[in-house]
C-alpha cells in the first residue's frame, strides 16, 4: 500500500519488519495493487472481447454472462474498485480530521453541536446513505460514489481525530507554542497534526477497508457506474446467476476483494499496535 | 450516545465525556434518588428522540432535495411521458415547498402513515409490515447464535493467552474482521450449496408470502454469514476486555488465595466483562440493521434490506425513506438500550446519578 508507506512518519525499515501484521498486511494490499495496476497490460484478451460462449471454461477461469474473458476482466477490473475506494477513503479522512480537529481545539459549544450531530449522522448505517441518494439519481457516477463514501466516513473519523486531538491540545508542547504565541492554524499544523499521525493512518487502514467493501458492495447491488466495464464488484453482479455453472466468474473478484481487504485491515492492526506501543512509554 | 464513544477509545479523555458530568453538577445536590433517575431517563430519551429528528432531516434531504425523482423513475420517459410524470409529481407532492413536503411526510410518520409505494401505489406499511418482522427473525436468530459463539471464543482465547491456540484464533478472527459481508456470503454458498457441496439452499424462496423460517434449512446460510461477520469484533473486544480483567489486582489476590482458575474466570473475569460485552452486543446488533442489505439481496430473504434495494432501484422514494427510518430507528433504539442496560449494571454509575 504506497499511500501508506509514503505518509507515514518515517517508521525504520527494522521497526516495520519486526510488526509482522503490518509486514504482511502490506505485502497482500501491494500485491493485490501491482495485479490491479499491470493487470491490463497482461490481459491475454480485451475488457469486452467475446472469446467463446457464455460461461463456457474456455481460456484458464472461463467466460462470463456474454462470452468474455474472466481473467482478462479480472486483470482489468481492479483499478476502478480501488481508485473509488482510495478517493473515498481520502475525502473520508480530510473532512473527518478537519471536523474532529476543529471540534477539540474549539472546545466549548461548538464542540457539543457539532459532536451531537456527529452522533445523528452516525445513527446512520453507512451503507444507508448511499443508498438514500442513489434512490433520487437515474445513472450513479464514480465520483459521487466517491463523496457518498467518503462523507458516510467522516463522522467516524471525525470521532477518532477529536478524541486524539483532545489528548494532545493539553500536551505541554502545545501549550508551549501558545505561550509563544503562535497562531491557532499553525500551532494545529506544526504541533497537532504531525502527532497525530499514527492512530491516523491506522483509521486510514481501516477505512480503505471499509472503504473497498462499501464500493464493491454498491456495485455487487447492481449499482453499476459504468456498465459494461470490467470492474470487480460489477463482475460478481453480472455472473453471480451463473455461481453453478461457472463459479469463477463470481469467485474470482470476490476473492481479490476479500484479499485486499485482508491485508489492508491487517496493515491497520499492525499500525495500531505499532503506535500504542510506542505511546506507552 | 456513549456506546459509540466507547468502540474508538478516547486514549486522551477518559471519562470526560459531556454527558458525565452534567448529570451531576448542574442539579442542586439534593434531591431524591427518583427524581434523579426520572431526569436521567428524561435526558437520555430526549437525546434520542433529537438524533432521531436529525435522522429525518438527513434521510428526507438525502432522498428528496438532491435529485429529481420523476426522472429517476421514468428514466427517459420523463421528457415524453408528460401525463405520467405529472402523476408521479401529484403523488409525491413536488410541486408544494421543500419545507411544506417535509413536514407532511414527518406528520405521516408519526401518525404510522408513510405514504404510498410509488411503484406498485399499495401503501408502504402494508408493504413492509412482513418484511420487519421476516428480518427480525433473523437478525434475532443470529444474535442468539453471536452472544454464546463469541464469548466461548474469548473465554477460550483469554485462557491460553499467548499460547498458539490463542495466536490462531486471533489470526483467525482479524481476517474474518477484515471481510466486507458479501465476500463471506458469497464464499460460503460456493462451498456449501453450489461448487463443492450441495447440501444447503443457496437462495430463500418463499412462495406465496409464506414466511421463511418454514424452511429452516435456508435460514442456516444468511445467519452463518452474519455470524461470521458479526463474531469477530465481538471477540476481539471481549478478549481484551478480558485481558484486562485478568491483569488487575483482585484477580491476582483470588489466584493467591488458591481459587481455582476456573472459577477465578467464571466468577472474577466474566461478570466484569458483562458491561463492555453489552456494549459491543448492542453495537453489533445495531449494525446488524444495515448489514442485513447486502447479506438479504445475496440470499433473496424476503426482508427489509432486500425491500431497500428493490426500492431504491426503483427510485420508489417513499419506500426508501420508511425503510431508512426503521434502520435508523432501530440504530438509535438498540444503543439506548444497550446505554442503559450498562449502566444499571455498573454500581458507580448507578450511584453517580441517584445522589
Amino acid at each position: 500500500m504506497t499511500a501508506l508507506d509514503t505518509t507515514a512518519p518515517a517508521p525504520s525499515a527494522a521497526r516495520f519488519l519486526r510488526q509482522p501484521r503490518l509486514a504482511v498486511g502490506a505485502a497482500i494490499t501491494a500485491f493485490v495493487v501491482l495485479v490491479a495496476v499491470v493487470g491490463p497490460w497482461l490481459a491475454p484478451y480485451g475488457e469486452n472481447q467475446i472469446t467463446g460462449d457464455p460461461y463456457s471454461d474456455a481460456g484458464v477461469l472461463g467466460t462470463d454472462y456474454l462470452g468474455q474473458d474472466v481473467l482478462s476482466r479480472l486483470l482489468y477490473g481492479g483499478r476502478s474498485v480501488l481508485v473509488v475506494a482510495l478517493a473515498a477513503t481520502v475525502v473520508g479522512l480530510v473532512l473527518g480530521v478537519l471536523v474532529g480537529i476543529l471540534a477539540a481545539y474549539a472546545g466549548g459549544w461548538f464542540d457539543e453541536v457539532v459532536m451531537r450531530l456527529n452522533d445523528a449522522v452516525l445513527a446512520f448505517p453507512q451503507i444507508l446513505l448511499t443508498l438514500l441518494v442513489l434512490s433520487t439519481v437515474a445513472q450513479p457516477t464514480s465520483w459521487m460514489i466517491v463523496l457518498l463514501v467518503g462523507i458516510s466516513h467522516a463522522p467516524r473519523v471525525a470521532r477518532v481525530a477529536r478524541g486524539v486531538a483532545l489528548g494532545l491540545t493539553r500536551r505541554d508542547f502545545v501549550t508551549a507554542a501558545e505561550a509563544l504565541g503562535e497562531s491557532r492554524l499553525r500551532i494545529v499544523v506544526r504541533e497537532v497534526l504531525p502527532n497525530m499521525s499514527g492512530p491516523l493512518l491506522a483509521e486510514a487502514g481501516l477505512r480503505l477497508t471499509y472503504s473497498i467493501g462499501m464500493v464493491a458492495g454498491i456495485a455487487f447491488l447492481g449499482f453499476a457506474t459504468d456498465p459494461g466495464a470490467a470492474d470487480w464488484g460489477q463482475m460478481i453482479n453480472e455472473n453471480r446467476l451463473a455461481l453453478l455453472v461457472q463459479p469463477w466468474g463470481v469467485l474470482a473478484p470476490v476473492l481479490m476483494i476479500g484479499i485486499f481487504a485482508v491485508g489492508t485491515n491487517l496493515a491497520a492492526d499492525g499500525i495500531s499496535q505499532l503506535t500504542s506501543k510506542g505511546g506507552d512509554r | 450516545m456513549t456506546t459509540t464513544r466507547t468502540t474508538t477509545p478516547d486514549p486522551a479523555a477518559p471519562g470526560t465525556t459531556p454527558d458525565a458530568p452534567a448529570t451531576t453538577a448542574g442539579a442542586p445536590r439534593r434531591r431524591g434518588p427518583a427524581l434523579a433517575w426520572t431526569l436521567w431517563a428524561a435526558r437520555r430519551l430526549g437525546l434520542a428522540a433529537l438524533t432521531l429528528w436529525l435522522v429525518s432531516v438527513l434521510v428526507f434531504v438525502a432522498t428528496a432535495a438532491l435529485g429529481d425523482p420523476v426522472k429517476a423513475i421514468l428514466g427517459k420517459e420523463a421528457a415524453t411521458n408528460l401525463g405520467r410524470a405529472e402523476q408521479i409529481r401529484e403523488q409525491l407532492h413536488l410541486d408544494e415547498s421543500l419545507w411544506d413536503r417535509y413536514w407532511h411526510w414527518l406528520g405521516g410518520l408519526l401518525t404510522g402513515d408513510p405514504g404510498t409505494s410509488v411503484a406498485n401505489g399499495l401503501p408502504v406499511g402494508e408493504l413492509i409490515g412482513d418484511r420487519v418482522v421476516n428480518s427480525g427473525v433473523l437478525v434475532l436468530i443470529a444474535a442468539v447464535v453471536i452472544v454464546p459463539v463469541s464469548f466461548g471464543v474469548a473465554l477460550v482465547s483469554a485462557r491460553h493467552r499467548d499460547k498458539r491456540l490463542d495466536h490462531g484464533i486471533q489470526l483467525v478472527v482479524l481476517t474474518l474482521a477484515g471481510l466486507p459481508e458479501f465476500v463471506v456470503g458469497i464464499v460460503l454458498v460456493s462451498v456449501f450449496s453450489t461448487v463443492v457441496f450441495h447440501a444447503l439452499p443457496a437462495v430463500t424462496i418463499s412462495a406465496g408470502g409464506t414466511a421463511p423460517w418454514t424452511q429452516p434449512a435456508s435460514m442456516i446460510l444468511p445467519v452463518a454469514t452474519l455470524v461470521l461477520v458479526v463474531a469477530p469484533y465481538v471477540v476481539r473486544i471481549m478478549r481484551s476486555t478480558l485481558l484486562d480483567v485478568l491483569d488487575s489486582d483482585y484477580v491476582d489476590l483470588a489466584r493467591l488465595k488458591g481459587v481455582p482458575e476456573r472459577v477465578v474466570l467464571r466468577r472474577h473475569a466474566l461478570r466484569n466483562a458483562v458491561v463492555p460485552g453489552i456494549q459491543v452486543i448492542g453495537l453489533q446488533l445495531a449494525w446488524l440493521a444495515s448489514g442485513i442489505v447486502l447479506v438479504e439481496y445475496l440470499f433473496s430473504y424476503p426482508g427489509i434490506g432486500a425491500s431497500l434495494v428493490d426500492s431504491v432501484r426503483n427510485s420508489d422514494v417513499p419506500m426508501v425513506q420508511a425503510l431508512a427510518m426503521i434502520v435508523a430507528a432501530v440504530y438509535v433504539v438498540v444503543n439506548l438500550v444497550a446505554d442503559v442496560l450498562s449502566i444499571l449494571c455498573t454500581p458507580r454509575e448507578r450511584t453517580a446519578i441517584s445522589s
